[in-house]
């Protein structure tokens, strides 16, 4: 008797395991030809001395790597001008969008119409956006609105060349990338504040309690897995900006807009070394799983 | 005790300040868009002399040859096509997923859910040659098919990362009540766990909708039939060589910007919906 | 019921659309990837035209921009899907190794059939562009691989009007550095902007260096730093890099140079917001475009020495190769060779003020645009030099002279770095 319900209980498991799995196949299919297959050949040339072209590449083992970590100071560079853009968009960005998802969340007019607006800067390329930008900020191609607003209100001491200066340059960019982006987390948290039942805050209410004290004790705790998540999405999607960067700026601007991804395509188009393209690329990869698995388990240990 | 006047009066002055800061940012965000609107209303010639906003002539016609010589018919029609084979595809795929990473068991699932993340997180540079000849291997180079399966992978990792996320903060007790109905699991997939992650799935649709819409690099490089470029890949055309034709250029990606923006005002009613939803479960 | 009808629709579409189109004509298509934007209704033309005379039909198709274009190139090239007829945009080494990897056809028995009757149209800069001399260093047969299908030089504009309400002669620039220096006073006191170029490009910054440096000291010097026989740090080099930071203390470059890309430039300029501008011949169609009334002149970079001539970058524009594995190799040559006659050239010339590279086809173009084709003399090109910079040490340059002109190195200090990277580059080689 014992030895049939053990059988059946394996017997079970194993029907249900197949069973869950059914649920991940076609995405698990999928991801292992589409992503897996590439990947594994990008990584292999890492390895490789390649231009791209010719059908001979030279194995180089570890010595892409060695440059990158070792010689190539201009990658770093890179890497620490996309984290500081990080850094701004983490809060400014972050917490801007989280403000105005918290302002719309209320009983308020015209709510449906801001919720359109926000989402407008997402939605134009990124050309556009670079192209209205130097048209707000720079002097000579363009109206030069936002030092004209200053001085009229009497802050000309403020008034700079935001974009041609190279010490403001990247935090300029860094703004104007905050500006397209904050869309996302607002419609993210939104949708978060949203799954709060309203509930909770009558209790509250009820209870005494002031709209701080409920902020505190009720939006936040239950919104941190949305703004881990929001969180998580923004060092990745940032890290990874380039094109707003070259509609800006032109380009590196000596080094002080550089990012990762531009290097990348410098090694690939610039230089011809697909392999060290690819090296950079798995560099690049593995310094943002870092990154990720430290907020992840920062969230974790919150809990 | 405080009077009731001051309540009221400190009530009225923060809904102000809410609203001036509702406004001065919602007045950066239209700024660029009408920028960009009076700009395609503008002749070449005009377009970088005359900074006002409002152009002194309107040529509506920019908007009917950008249509024309951009090829929106054709291109157009592709992209709405990809877009909505491959968000449809996503939402099936990533939330199937998404719910067995979340509520079901089975081996190897959490070692699975970490390589999702981990692609999520690496990007391939130089993919697009990878994926070209992966492509042509398959025999699925130059096919709808081929680039709207590509496209489905690109928006997988994050979108089960979002569903996942949502899935985990969903109350049990909706589903084990279906479970004793004697509902499949399949069936709770269905009727209980997609419903009520409407807000999320909304963002999810918008988010790889975006994605889609915008991308052109991937398609100008697998296509080699003209008949199969999606819109981005028409209106690369007007950034010319030397010449930028930018009435055009900027007529062309107000269009393009419209499809987008109407998916969205229909979506973000569902991010409303799940408010009562939310009445519901509690 | 509605997942079901939903699915179906879905797969009904893709089973539709799934098929590639197959065409089978009795006469060969020839297809032609090409990324000029400008010149498609141009081309579109032509290739009606050439049906109608021969019956056979060309395919042009226009993948742009230009970076896409490459790219598409160089994927197709790895699954050897190459069209007929392509271009190859970039540096002479890559050509090389699309020629060695076997894409393309040496056309030197064609240019050289009938006693050179091909070879003979074109100016001699434009075909440089397309060959490999005996005894290059990219290890290739050498012959002539690609046919010029317009050509280009790049120099400097100045702004007539401009130059006149500084109090200076509209019909005589600058001619010395010492005069153009001279101009940025000027410029400070009437509040105008300088020189306005793609400088956030690096590229254009490369090019006005190196014109500069075959100015100072000579091709053969330059050649030979580019082997690795003079160091970057000669005084020679230290002066090409101190023209720079010259220009930028007389103030004669605009604000921002640095992170402009060449189109803000050219807007710029045609908007007479700059008196100067370092551009390409291609300016003359866009500026056309952006002010059709813009009075202005062309000119070679202000010379800084007189010991040898000042230098332009110039050649063949833009070329069109063969595909060695074409299966109509034939009649894409034949195509080439129709598309370079003297009456397609001079049509595709006057659709998009380009110069032609067929030389008898010179016939009326404007003024401005001439004066770009006299310089054709004195130009020359990185693609015909025989040899190519290490790209790291080319970067590290072009972010130098970015540096010095925002004021954050000095000539010496870039010249240090540049040479540092070329040893390293060098010493990489030699362990090869």
């Amino acid at each position: 008797m014992q030895i049939n319900k053990l059988e059946r209980k394996s017997g079970v498991k194993i029907r249900e395991n197949i069973e869950n799995y059914i649920f991940v196949l076609p995405a698990v299919t999928i991801f292992s030809i589409f992503y897996i297959i590439p990947f594994v050949w990008v990584f292999q040339l890492g390895l490789y001395e390649w231009d791209g072209i010719s059908f001979t590449k030279v194995f180089v083992g570890l010595d892409n790597f060695r440059e990158i970590f070792f010689q190539d100071a201009n990658w770093w560079h890179a890497m620490w001008n996309a984290g500081y853009i990080t850094l701004i968009a983490l809060t400014l960005q972050n917490i801007l969008a989280f403000m105005l998802a918290w302002a719309c969340d209320r009983e308020i007019k015209m709510k449906n119409w801001y919720r359109v607006i926000f989402f407008i800067p997402p939605v134009l390329s990124e050309v556009v956006v670079g192209m209205a930008w130097r048209f707000i900020i720079n002097d000579i191609d363009g109206a030069n609105i936002i030092n004209r607003g200053l001085i009229s209100m009497g802050l000309g001491q403020f008034a700079h060349n935001w974009l041609s200066d190279p010490n403001t340059a990247l935090t300029t960019v860094a703004v104007v990338h905050c500006w397209k982006g904050f869309g996302w987390g607002f419609l993210i948290f939104l949708a978060g504040l949203q799954t709060i039942p309203r509930e909770l805050y009558e209790a509250a209410r009820v209870d005494g309690a002031s709209a701080w004290q409920s902020f505190k004790n009720i939006t936040i705790p239950l919104m941190i897995p949305v703004m881990v998540l929001v969180a998580i999405l923004t060092v990745l999607g940032t890290m990874q900006v380039f094109v707003l960067i070259v509609s800006l700026v032109g380009g590196e601007f000596a080094g002080h807009t550089s990012v990762p991804v531009l290097r990348i395509l410098a090694s690939m188009r610039g230089s011809s070394r697909f392999g060290y393209a690819c090296a950079q690329g798995i560099t690049f990869g593995l310094v943002l799983i870092i990154i990720s698995f430290i907020q992840y388990r920062f969230h974790k240990k919150g809990q | 005790m405080k009077h009731a006047l001051y309540y009221k009066t400190k009530k009225f002055l923060v809904n102000i300040l809410i609203h001036i800061f509702l406004i001065s940012v919602a007045i950066t965000c239209l700024y660029p868009l009408l920028w960009m609107i009076s700009s395609s209303l503008k002749t070449q010639d005009m377009i970088f002399k005359d900074i006002s906003l409002i152009p002194h002539q309107f040529r509506l016609e920019n908007y009917v040859l950008a249509w024309k010589e951009g090829g929106f018919g054709r291109n157009f029609f592709n992209s709405i096509l990809y877009t909505v084979s491959v968000v449809f595809g996503i939402v099936i795929i990533s939330s199937m997923a998404a719910y067995a990473f979340s509520r079901l068991k089975f081996f190897g699932s959490k070692f699975l859910f970490i390589i999702f993340m981990a692609a999520m997180m690496i990007p391939i540079p130089g993919s697009f040659v990878a994926l070209y000849v992966l492509l042509n291997k398959l025999h699925l180079r130059n096919t709808p098919i081929g680039y709207i399966l590509c496209m489905i992978n690109v928006g997988l990792s994050t979108s089960i990362f979002l569903l996942k996320t949502f899935f985990d903060k969903m109350p049990k007790e909706l589903e084990d009540a279906a479970r004793i109905d004697g509902c499949s699991k399949v069936g709770i997939w269905w009727h209980v766990a997609l419903p009520l992650a409407k807000p999320v799935l909304a963002v999810v649709i918008v988010f790889n909708a975006l994605a889609v819409w915008n991308e052109y690099i991937l398609a100008l490089i697998i296509f080699d039939n003209r008949s199969f470029m999606p819109l981005q890949v028409a209106l690369q055309a007007f950034q010319g060589e030397f010449v930028t034709n930018y009435p055009l250029l900027m007529a062309g990606l107000t269009i393009t910007a419209l499809p987008i923006i109407l998916v969205y005002l229909f979506m973000q009613k569902y991010i409303i919906k799940g408010v009562t939803q939310g009445a519901i479960v509690g | 019921m509605l997942l079901r009808s939903l699915f179906l629709g879905v797969f009904v579409l893709f089973s539709v659309f799934g098929c590639s189109a197959q065409q089978t004509d009795s006469k060969p298509t020839i297809s032609i990837w090409h990324w000029m934007t400008d010149r498609d209704p141009a081309f579109q033309e032509l290739a009606k035209k050439y049906e109608t005379l021969t019956g056979v039909k060309v395919n042009f198709e226009l993948y742009a921009p230009s970076d896409a274009y490459s790219q598409k190139i160089r994927a197709a090239g790895q699954g050897t899907n190459l069209p007929d007829i392509f271009g190859i945009l970039g540096e002479k080494r890559d050509f090389a190794s699309f020629i060695k990897a076997g894409h393309i056809l040496d056309l030197t028995p064609y240019m050289e059939a009938d006693n050179n009757s091909w070879k003979n149209i074109f100016f001699p800069k434009a075909l440089a562009v397309n060959e490999f001399a005996p005894q290059n260093s990219y290890g290739i047969n050498p012959g002539i691989y690609g046919a010029p299908i317009d050509i280009m030089t790049i120099q400097m504009v100045y702004n007539k009007k401009m130059l006149s309400q500084l109090g200076l002669n509209p019909n005589r620039p600058p001619q010395t550095l010492q005069e153009f220096l001279d101009i940025g006073p000027k410029l400070q006191a009437a509040g105008m902007q300088g020189l306005v170029s793609g400088w956030g490009e690096v590229w254009m910054i490369d090019c006005l260096a190196n014109n500069y440096a075959f100015n100072i000291m000579g091709k053969d010097k330059v050649l030979a730093t580019i082997r690795g026989e003079v160091p970057y740090t000669d005084p020679d080099w230290i002066q090409v890099f101190a023209i720079f930071k010259q220009m930028k203390e007389a103030g004669v470059l605009a604000q921002g140079v640095v992170t402009m890309i060449n189109k803000s430039a050219e807007q710029l300029f045609a908007n007479e917001k700059a008196a100067f501008a370092f551009n390409g011949s291609w300016c003359v169609n866009v500026y056309k475009g952006m002010n059709p009334g813009l009075e202005y002149g062309a000119m070679l970079p202000p010379k800084a020495s007189d010991k040898y001539p000042m230098a332009v970058w110039g050649g063949a524009g833009s070329s069109f190769m063969v595909n060695a594995r074409s299966k109509n190799k034939e009649e894409a040559v034949k195509f080439l060779v129709w598309l370079t006659s003297q009456d397609q050239q001079a049509y595709l010339a006057a659709s998009t003020n380009n110069l032609p590279a067929n030389k008898s086809s010179l016939s009326k173009i404007p003024e401005v645009l001439a004066q770009f084709a006299r310089s054709m003399d004195n130009a020359t090109h990185p693609n015909v030099w025989g040899v190519s910079e290490f790209s790291l040490v080319i970067e590290a340059f072009d972010r130098g002279v970015q540096s010095i002109i925002i004021g954050e190195k000095t000539p010496e200090q870039v010249a240090d770095e540049v040479q540092k990277i070329k040893e390293r580059e060098l010493a990489k080689r030699k362990a090869q």
